[in-house]
């Protein structure tokens, strides 16, 4: 039976993607495309001010407004003990403001009409009253002992102070401190950032008043915690919430949080019997929902004169703004940062937060990174570059001598991570080799001779993703594991429902690839679905890179189960003991007589028409995977500049990403990963900061104030590879979403520092702007 | 107001609001949901469509504005020979990730091959400047945009040959 093989198109090749087909034809479906039976819109009354009390709500002519079907307040949510939820962060968020507005943008009142332009006319309609109070926009200013007290709502806070949080060995790294021929620092501000996928956030909540039934279609990158969290809130039997994300324009951790705006539509949707869809529109977007970042740093590195590390401290403010929603495992309070280490074989380190309220919008979400990871590799990627001038060395060379070695893995960290595997010299070696380092350092100097700004940066990043094992992984109890179902068809053909969710990662490829490779039905005969909690295996969702560590490995090994059970039933059929049974994918041969064999779709056939007695029909299984360890991508990116000293403009010339990821799936996917981040990650360095003024307006809430990159900035991108497995992964791939976002913006910076370090500049903080680094040139031009 | 536009070739009616967006009578009152909104700005470009062959952003115009005029959105690409081949080649090339973008990158790309038939790295990146596209990093697109063109020269050559 058994034909010459075709081949399985499975891991390792460049299947084109199954998404396509539709998003190119117009005819995906994102939320806001869809449209339902006797749908209302809703529309959100925002509050001007950053810090002021609410002295009354006049909604009486929004009312009057024709189309107008209801609005809602804070007054009305609390009689539905719904006016506050619980944050990702055990913390608690207004969901309609009652006593109090907290940040410039926090949602006050909601408009429920026939239309969505009526909602919007009559939102203007609503006379909120407000008293102005002090504002506080940064921590430093929290933490003041005259500043306002921001969550004067809840018991026992007397102060804005969150959380102090500390990792590592205090001891142990004064003692490494004590010992250091030199110690070198640098303060710097990761500034507040903004995922901004291009589409908003936004629902339509459905409850049948008959059944209770209450369906969201939602921009949820963790539809099924989302759920979970729903149930909790709003105290409906969870069996009877259904969730579903349908095509989502781009998530970038935007998207993992619960927002008011979901819970006020399915509270009116549940009021008004009537389904109720709320989108945000761009500014709501960006002054509402899920920052980034905004961590003010402070590194200390501690040398031999030699260059050999001795120990890292790092102190560092986080702000957080109104609401503590950080969305991150309940036991990091500061996400993953403790993997500032990096690639270096660091004998000591300590680590130690503090977290601020700010009358600023809540979030704190994993901005196309695992949890903080970016300003780990931040601060330490800039802190090495600077150590290497002080000390007079190369910043290539310092790397090398400090790297992990190879034969160190698994390497347990000063504040306890275990890396599993790296070759962080092979990478290095090649992005230097690419770039054609020592030429450039050559011609470096010519250039300083003629007067001109040159420089080349590196960053030799380690991220730690794949959050993770149950007995330190959790969100709000939840343990942060995933799962895959999957079930092979009589004719052979396979569906796969996965926990995890795609915003652009090209899952129903690259997860019909895992199954390809396991068991040896091509992708294209593998539908895989994914996004709707009623179809779907329990899991924590899409986000810090989590997806292919979690669900590729859950995917693999429910693949592995399935081909158990068709071993059996390919005894059966060749009529031999299953021991007798040899299996090559996608052929189930006995062990000495190769012609006698059976494939994978015979044996799918036969699940449901030919089985052994005793045995259940079907061929299908479902697997939750609990991760032994995190996964360690890593990799070195390089980029050359030319800084143009009378404007500050900086010119990316050659921008080298050596990246690896362990075993990539889908390469062409995963390069068009590491150019998205490595894009956004330019963005973060140059352009992209959400700021505010005193008053706490926030500066920046439009894509005209809001800088990103468009094809024109964009540098191009020179890709590399390294393959370093990892060895806990069943199929010993490492995740590749975030990478790029989370090393490539000091390679950036490290880059425009390099080229100004002869003039003195020592730091500038992200973005670099023309205005600062034209700014920074100047300042250190001027005489002392 | 009623409006009469040519959408995708076929003659299409509405009786729309002095203020509603071209970008919502083309998806709610035309149904055709290809056509993104993405920023209300006029910044992003998912909303951009083809009126008169020329791209514009559908956000930032009335749809009484396109009374008597042609517009082509996403959905009108392909043909009944297929698809276009600045659709093809984004697949191809992997041009898009989460979508969102594409239509409007697509247009704006078809509308390039129609004037530059043999466009440049920086041609094309100057045309689809005006669209922002948050997970690509653009270089996938270029490349499409450059296959398209290939794609099309080759068939002009084929046709004149076989002329």
């Amino acid at each position: 039976m058994s034909t010459e093989a075709t081949e399985i198109r499975g891991i390792g090749h460049s299947v084109k993607r199954k998404e396509d087909g539709r998003l190119i034809r117009g005819k995906g479906t994102f939320i806001d495309d869809m449209q339902l039976p006797g749908m209302l819109y809703m529309s959100i009354l925002r509050s001007p001010f950053a810090h002021a009390t609410i002295n009354g709500i006049d909604t009486s002519r929004a009312q009057a407004v024709t189309g107008v079907v209801a609005v809602v307040t804070g007054e009305l949510m609390a009689q539905h003990n719904l006016a506050w939820m619980p944050t990702m962060s055990g913390d608690t968020q207004a969901v309609l403001a009652t006593d109090k507005v907290r940040f410039q943008g926090q949602e006050v009142a909601a408009v429920i009409a026939e239309d969505p332009y009526v909602a919007k006319d009559a939102v203007e309609l609503i006379d909120a009253d407000y008293d102005a109070l002090g504002v506080v926009v940064s921590p430093q200013q929290a933490l003041a002992s005259d500043a306002p007290v921001i969550r004067d709502e809840k018991e026992g806070q007397s102060d804005n102070h969150i959380y102090h949080w500390e990792s590592g060995d205090a001891e142990a790294t004064d003692r490494a401190f004590a010992q250091a021929d030199r110690v070198v620092s640098l303060d710097t501000f990761y500034p507040r950032s903004h995922p901004a996928p291009l589409e908003t956030c936004g629902c339509i909540a459905d409850v049948n008043s008959a059944t209770g039934q209450t369906t969201i279609y939602m921009t949820s990158q963790a539809p099924h915690a989302i759920r979970t969290v729903f149930a909790l809130v709003t105290g409906l039997p969870e069996e009877n919430i259904r969730i579903v994300s349908p095509d989502l324009g781009g998530g970038f951790g935007n998207k993992v949080p619960v927002y008011p705006g979901y819970v006020v539509a399915t509270a009116a949707s549940l009021l008004l019997g009537r389904p109720v869809k709320w989108i945000e529109d761009r500014s709501e977007n960006l002054i509402s929902t899920g920052f980034a970042r905004d961590f003010h740093m402070h590194g200390e590195l501690a040398l031999k004169d030699d260059g050999t590390m001795l120990g890292l401290r790092t102190s560092l403010l986080a702000d957080e703004g109104a609401f503590h929603a950080d969305a991150q495992p309940s036991k990091l309070k500061v996400g993953l940062y403790h993997v500032v280490t990096g690639s270096y074989d660091m004998p000591a380190a300590h680590v130690a937060a503090d977290g601020y309220y700010t009358n600023k919008a809540p979030g704190g979400v994993a901005y196309r990174c695992s949890f903080r990871v970016t300003e780990a590799s931040y601060m330490i990627e800039r802190l090495v570059q600077n150590a290497a001038y002080e000390l007079g060395m190369d910043p290539a060379d310092l790397r090398k001598k400090n790297f992990i070695r190879p034969e160190q893995f698994p390497y347990e960290t000063p504040t306890g991570l275990v890396y599993d595997s790296g070759d962080y010299r092979g990478a290095m070696d090649l992005a230097l080799e690419t770039i054609g380092y020592d030429e450039l350092r050559k011609e470096q100097e010519q250039r300083r001779a003629d007067g001109k700004l040159w420089g080349v940066g590196i960053a030799s990043f380690t991220e730690a993703v794949g959050a993770g094992p149950h007995k330190d992984y959790d969100i709000l109890g939840l343990k942060m594991n995933d799962g895959a179902e999957l079930r092979i068809h009589p004719t052979g053909k396979a569906i796969l429902k996965i926990s995890s969710i795609t915003q652009g990662q090209g899952h129903e490829t690259t997860f019909a690839q895992i199954v390809a490779e396991e068991i040896g039905i091509q992708p294209e005969d593998i539908k895989v679905q994914h996004g709707d909690t009623d179809n779907t295996p329990y899991g924590l969702g899409t986000y810090a890179s989590r997806s292919t560590p979690t669900v590729g490995a859950a995917t693999a090994m429910v693949s592995r189960r399935v081909i158990e059970k068709a071993r059996k039933i390919a005894a059966h059929l060749l009529e031999v003991s299953e021991e007798d049974v040899e299996f090559t994918r996608p052929t189930f041969s006995v062990s000495g007589a190769p012609d006698k064999a059976v494939t994978i779709q015979d044996v799918a056939f036969a699940a449901y028409t030919n089985f052994p007695d005793g045995m259940e029909s079907g061929l299908e299984a479902s697997f939750y995977y609990d991760p032994p360890n995190l996964t360690f991508p890593f990799g070195t990116y390089a980029v050359a500049v030319e800084v143009d000293p009378d404007t500050g403009v900086w010119d990316v010339k050659r921008m080298v990403a050596v990246d690896d990821c362990g075993v990539r799936i889908n390469p062409m996917i995963v390069e068009g990963q590491i150019h998205g981040g490595l894009t956004e990650g330019y963005a973060i360095a140059a352009m992209q900061q959400i700021t505010f003024d005193e008053a706490g307006n926030c500066i920046g809430s439009t894509f005209i104030d809001y800088l990103l990159p468009t094809a024109v900035e964009t540098p191009r991108f020179e890709l590399g590879e390294t393959m370093t497995p990892s060895p806990h992964h069943p199929i010993g791939a490492k995740g590749v979403g975030e990478s790029a976002t989370v090393g490539s913006p000091a390679a950036y910076v490290n880059a425009v520092i390099d080229a100004l370090w002869p003039l003195g500049v020592r730091n500038i903080d992200m973005p670099l702007t023309s205005a600062k680094v034209w700014e920074a040139i100047e300042a250190a031009k001027a005489p002392a | 107001m009623e409006i009469s536009v040519t959408v995708n070739g076929s003659a299409r009616s509405a009786d729309v609001e002095p203020r509603m967006l071209l970008a919502h009578v083309i998806r709610e009152e035309f149904g055709l949901t290809g056509t993104h909104v993405g920023c209300d700005t006029t910044s992003c470009g998912a909303c951009t469509v083809l009126l008169d062959g020329s791209p514009v952003k559908s956000c930032t115009m009335f749809g009484v504005q396109a009374d008597g005029r042609d517009v082509t959105t996403v959905e009108g690409l392909a043909d009944a020979a297929g698809l276009d081949p600045v659709q093809a080649a984004f697949q191809e090339e992997h041009g898009l990730q989460c979508g969102f973008c594409t239509p409007g990158m697509m247009l704006v790309g078809s509308a390039l091959l129609e004037r530059n038939p043999d466009p440049s790295d920086d041609d094309i990146r100057w045309a689809i400047s005006g669209n922002l596209c948050r997970c690509t990093g653009y270089m996938n697109i270029v490349k499409a945009i450059q296959a398209a063109a290939k794609t099309k020269a080759e068939a002009a050559q084929a046709a004149a040959a076989s002329a």
